[in-house]
């Protein structure tokens, strides 16, 4: 089993499907000879050229528009927007046009196009560079979201996500792309809207996206220590969310604490507490615990980020609060 | 005189969709094709004789196809007053010679995004009127099975990407498109319609900026109105020469006479040559006159009365044509005749289509 960092898995998953199929090709900023801004890319210019790597001038829209024009056309682009921050310029393509575009034809068109974007807090990047938007996506019918923690799931999900027909809202965490495990030796595709399980647990089901998933695992060996049985969840796919395994868990262990990197307010968080307490009221012993950034705008300064920003602490705390109270 | 403007030369099966819920889409090809990932047939003779030379019989088919579009937008009015008609509308009115001048042009294989004015591109490509009237009805026979309606037509298999409600909206994946076709080494063009007013926005300015640095196959076509909605020329746009805006990212520019059909046909024929040969993507700017309200049911009151009249006396398309070929009045009038039928014929077959479930608002939001 190869190691592969999750940069690289991502790396793999985009140049296994443009090795095979020469319907997929790549656009973004800084793309080609850089290899991306995140140097996800590196290389590929060389292995592919510079018809199916192409760099794009500073037009999201366009660049988004143009994905989807050649989707409709049977390709499979997968578009880069360099920051999630930046998924704004190109909002009308996405939510007007791409997601609505087989509705509205009454199932006459198929949008396959996978936009990939990453985002993520914790070295200063300011308010306009670290933002997580994955909950605006969720809220628009016709698009899919998927957000993949781990280099496994990252490269099984993209594999899933270009080959998917609708369009896909791709997102990748800034800081876990250095992060590194075991994969397997053939690419497996992982299917979207399946949750997996990290950590089978008894007390508490701690549900959690992106970063988090990192940060709420330490939760759990601390509360472990602390007598408290986690289990973590990650949904991997936030639409469709597989409300199945979710409900399934939370009936298992009666507790549930919800937590993702972004803003707390109106997050996707909301949407896990509000199925999970439709679904399995008579199950909870506590209120579904909800952790997210705090809500401001994030700050420059370190000491400010830090305080912005939600951290294994906080999942503690959370997991603490929960079980603390009485059934 | 019995020309293609009296029906014999004018063929359109009446088709109903009712089964093609779902729609056609060729599948996605993996690894390499054969080339092209729809299939589409090139009438390659029919097609250079008609270029080659312009017969009367031609002309003549291009007024009864605009003959058509009037007919069938001035029913919509109709039975929009009548309240038969759910939402909006937005009729071409006056603007026919740009969607028969430039759809006639268009190969088997092109594609085209059209705008919240659509019907007369829609028609003008060939759907069926029976399709068109009963999308805005509502049915599942209309062109996108009663979940587009009036800004929302497509009609995939005659290259109809699908009309747009959002100014501009539909531009970026005509520029996506060509790219395509670009890659895939087809012989085909993306057209875009769109407004005066729709230069203003950013996708405009995005699309032929990217389309034409990737040098694609992409056909840009301005309906010059002078009106966006309610606002005119001078206070939306700070020049007055609209290739201006192309040429400034260094795209090759047409601009013709929007009434005169013959000579969009023409234009839009050599913009689409340009394309396809592999120059790169072309602007064609046809000046135009909306002669009505921006929707129906718009009193214009922002709009000079006698500017309006003196615009509906001199500006007609179809008068145009009628004049330069010398049309009589019987035989004006026997198509007339044809065409209203038609046109009533597709009232009847909307007002006696199927009503979608109320549950099949849930299909089609997925592949």
């Amino acid at each position: 089993m190869p190691e592969l960092s999750y940069r690289e898995a991502v790396r793999d998953a985009l140049s296994q499907a443009m090795r095979e199929d020469e319907d997929v090709f790549i656009m973004g900023e800084d793309i080609a000879e850089m290899g991306g801004s995140m140097g996800v890319t590196a290389g590929m210019l060389d292995e592919f050229g510079p018809d199916r790597v192409r760099n794009t001038p500073i037009s999201e829209m366009a660049i988004v528009g143009a994905g989807i024009g050649a989707a409709m056309q049977g390709m499979r682009p997968v578009v880069e927007v360099m920051y999630e921050d930046f998924t704004t310029l190109a909002m009308e393509q996405i939510v007007n046009q791409a997601a609505k575009h087989r509705s509205m034809s009454g199932g006459q068109v198929k949008v396959p196009l996978t936009i990939r974007t990453q985002g993520g807090a914790g070295w200063s990047p300011g308010a306009q560079h670290a933002q997580q938007v994955e909950a605006w996506f969720v809220h628009v019918p016709g698009l899919k979201v998927v957000f993949a923690s781990t280099p496994t799931d990252v490269r099984g999900l993209l594999w899933s996500a270009i080959y998917d027909d609708n369009p896909v809202m791709f997102f990748e965490h800034r800081t876990l792309y250095g992060i590194k495990e075991d994969v397997p030796d053939e690419l497996e595709p992982i299917p979207i809207g399946q949750a997996r399980v990290h950590r089978e647990g008894e007390d508490v089901t701690v549900v959690a996206t992106g970063r988090l998933v990192h940060e709420a695992l330490t939760a759990a060996g601390e509360a472990e220590s602390e007598g408290v049985s986690v289990e973590v969840l990650d949904p991997r796919t936030l639409q469709p969310l597989d409300e199945k395994s979710l409900v399934a868990s939370v009936k298992k262990t009666n507790r549930c604490v919800v937590a993702h990197e972004a803003v707390r307010r109106m997050g996707f968080g909301a949407e896990v507490a509000a199925v999970v307490q439709e679904k399995a009221f008579d199950w909870l012993d506590a209120p579904v615990e909800r952790v997210g950034a705090k809500f401001a705008p994030l700050p420059f300064a370190p000491v400010m980020e830090e305080y912005v920003v939600p951290h294994a602490g906080d999942v503690l705390e959370a997991i603490r609060r929960t079980v603390g109270r009485a059934a | 005189m019995q020309g293609a403007l009296v029906s014999g030369g004018y063929g359109r099966d009446c088709e109903t969709r009712a089964d093609a819920i779902g729609g056609s889409f060729a599948a996605p090809r993996r690894g390499r094709g054969a080339g092209g990932g729809v299939a589409f047939t090139l009438s390659l003779v029919a097609k250079v004789e008609r270029k080659r030379t312009l017969s009367e019989d031609r002309l003549r088919t291009f007024l009864r196809e605009m003959l058509l579009i009037r007919r069938f937008e001035e029913k919509v009015e109709e039975r929009f007053r009548a309240g038969e008609l759910p939402g909006f509308l937005h009729v071409a009115i006056g603007q026919e010679a740009v969607a028969v001048g430039v759809c006639q042009a268009l190969d088997d294989g092109d594609v085209f995004a059209s705008t919240h004015r659509a019907h007369g591109h829609t028609l003008a490509r060939g759907t069926h009127p029976n399709a068109v009237m009963a999308e805005l009805y509502g049915k599942l026979e209309g062109c996108s099975h009663g979940y587009g309606g009036s800004m929302h037509l497509y009609d995939v298999e005659r290259g109809n990407l699908g009309a747009n409600a959002v100014v501009g909206g539909g531009l970026p994946a005509i520029t996506g498109a060509a790219l395509a076709f670009k890659l895939r080494g087809e012989p085909r063009v993306a057209l875009a319609f769109f407004g005066d007013g729709a230069t203003n926005i950013g996708t405009f300015h995005e699309s032929l900026n990217l389309a034409q640095l990737w040098n694609v196959p992409a056909v840009f076509v301005c309906e010059n109105n002078h009106w966006a909605e309610s606002t005119p020329a001078h206070q939306q746009l700070p020049i007055e020469d609209l290739t201006k805006r192309a040429v400034a990212y260094g795209m090759h520019t047409i601009t013709v006479d929007g009434q005169d059909v013959e000579a969009v046909y023409r234009a839009a024929g050599r913009a689409l040559k340009h394309a396809r040969d592999g120059k790169g993507p072309v602007f064609l700017l046809a000046n135009t006159y909306r002669l009505v309200g921006h929707y129906v049911g718009d009193p214009q009151v922002y709009r000079d009365k006698e500017e309006l009249r003196e615009t509906r006396e001199t500006q007609d398309p179809i008068e145009k044509l009628r004049e330069k070929l010398g049309v009589s009045d019987d035989e004006f009038e026997q198509a007339d005749r044809e065409v209203n039928e038609l046109v009533e014929a597709a009232v009847e077959f909307a007002k006696n289509g199927t009503d979608p479930k109320p549950e099949d608002a849930l299909k089609n939001v997925y592949a």
